[in-house]
């Protein structure tokens, strides 16, 4: 039996539900970040499942920008990182509380 | 068949996005990295199902292939064990658990009341684009999509250069960002 859009949707909910769980509990930098491409990745199945059963690729070719952007921004993001495990030597979001009052 | 590709895919997409989040057994940064290529390989299979390969390939190549190398470059350059021994804040894990329990049963209750079994009608649903009332599906194969990206009345020829500029970006400035002091 083929499964049907709100099946698709189902998925693409938890997967987003899960990679929101993760930046708010997970206190490992690089984690919530991973967390951030899950979330990125519910998204594109969203898109990518309306796009099947609406029958027009415009989801698609906007699922095709959204993973440049986030190939380009995950360069960017781990190349912060990287500074700043420099800086501080730490990437833990808790000993990053130097802009706390 | 397809329907138990789906379970499958779903499945072990799922499954592996929660050992990304939360493993019970191991703490280590590496050990969520490689889940969230599993997930990235569910996914692409996912998108198989639904007829978009070109993605699926993109997907496979972009995420599992570049984006998860990067990552663990980084993780082995920042050499994160001393992440492992700290404990989850209790309070935190369980507001948390909360706060997304709550947005993802809001989410849950209006997909199964606009796409669910219990949708008002056929006739309605068929309307907002229903699967089974359209038979005309999209199927992303390399040539579709690429006509739906470059055609010349209705493409996405402007979008695309922007991307090509904001990669280049992107390079400049991780390049910038990860030089030494400058002297």
């Amino acid at each position: 039996m083929e499964p049907t859009l709100g099946q698709y949707l189902m998925v693409s909910g938890a997967l987003f539900a899960i990679g929101l769980l993760g930046v708010i509990v997970r206190r490992n930098l690089l984690i919530i970040y991973m967390s951030l491409e899950l979330m990125l990745n519910a998204a594109n199945v969203a898109l990518v499942a309306m796009s099947r059963f609406n029958g027009n690729l415009d989801g698609q070719v906007m699922v095709f920008f959204i993973i440049t952007v986030a190939a380009a921004e995950v360069a960017v993001g781990l190349a912060l990182i990287v500074a700043l495990y420099r800086k501080r030597q730490t990437a833990e979001v808790a000993d990053l509380a130097t802009m706390k009052l | 068949m397809e329907g138990t590709l789906f379970n499958i895919f779903a499945g072990l997409a799922v499954l592996s996005a929660l050992l990304v989040v939360a493993n019970p057994f191991n703490r280590n940064p590496v050990t969520s990295a490689l889940f969230l290529v599993t997930t990235m390989i569910s996914i692409s299979g996912l998108f198989v199902l639904l007829g978009a390969y070109f993605l699926a390939a993109v997907q496979i190549l972009v995420y599992a292939g570049a984006v998860m190398v990067l990552f663990l470059f980084v993780i082995m350059l920042l050499d994160l064990r001393e992440g492992a021994r700290r404990k989850l804040n209790l309070v935190s894990l369980a507001m948390g658990l909360m706060a997304v329990g709550a947005l993802f049963l809001v989410y849950k209750s209006s997909i199964d009341q606009t796409y669910g079994s219990e949708a008002p009608s056929h006739e309605a649903v068929a309307d907002a684009g229903q699967a089974e009332a359209k038979p005309v599906k999209a199927v992303g194969s390399t040539r579709a999509l690429g006509q739906a990206l470059f055609s010349p009345d209705n493409g996405f020829i402007l979008p695309f250069e922007i991307v090509s500029v904001l990669l280049l970006v992107a390079m400049v400035g991780v390049i910038l960002l990860s030089r030494k002091e400058p002297r």
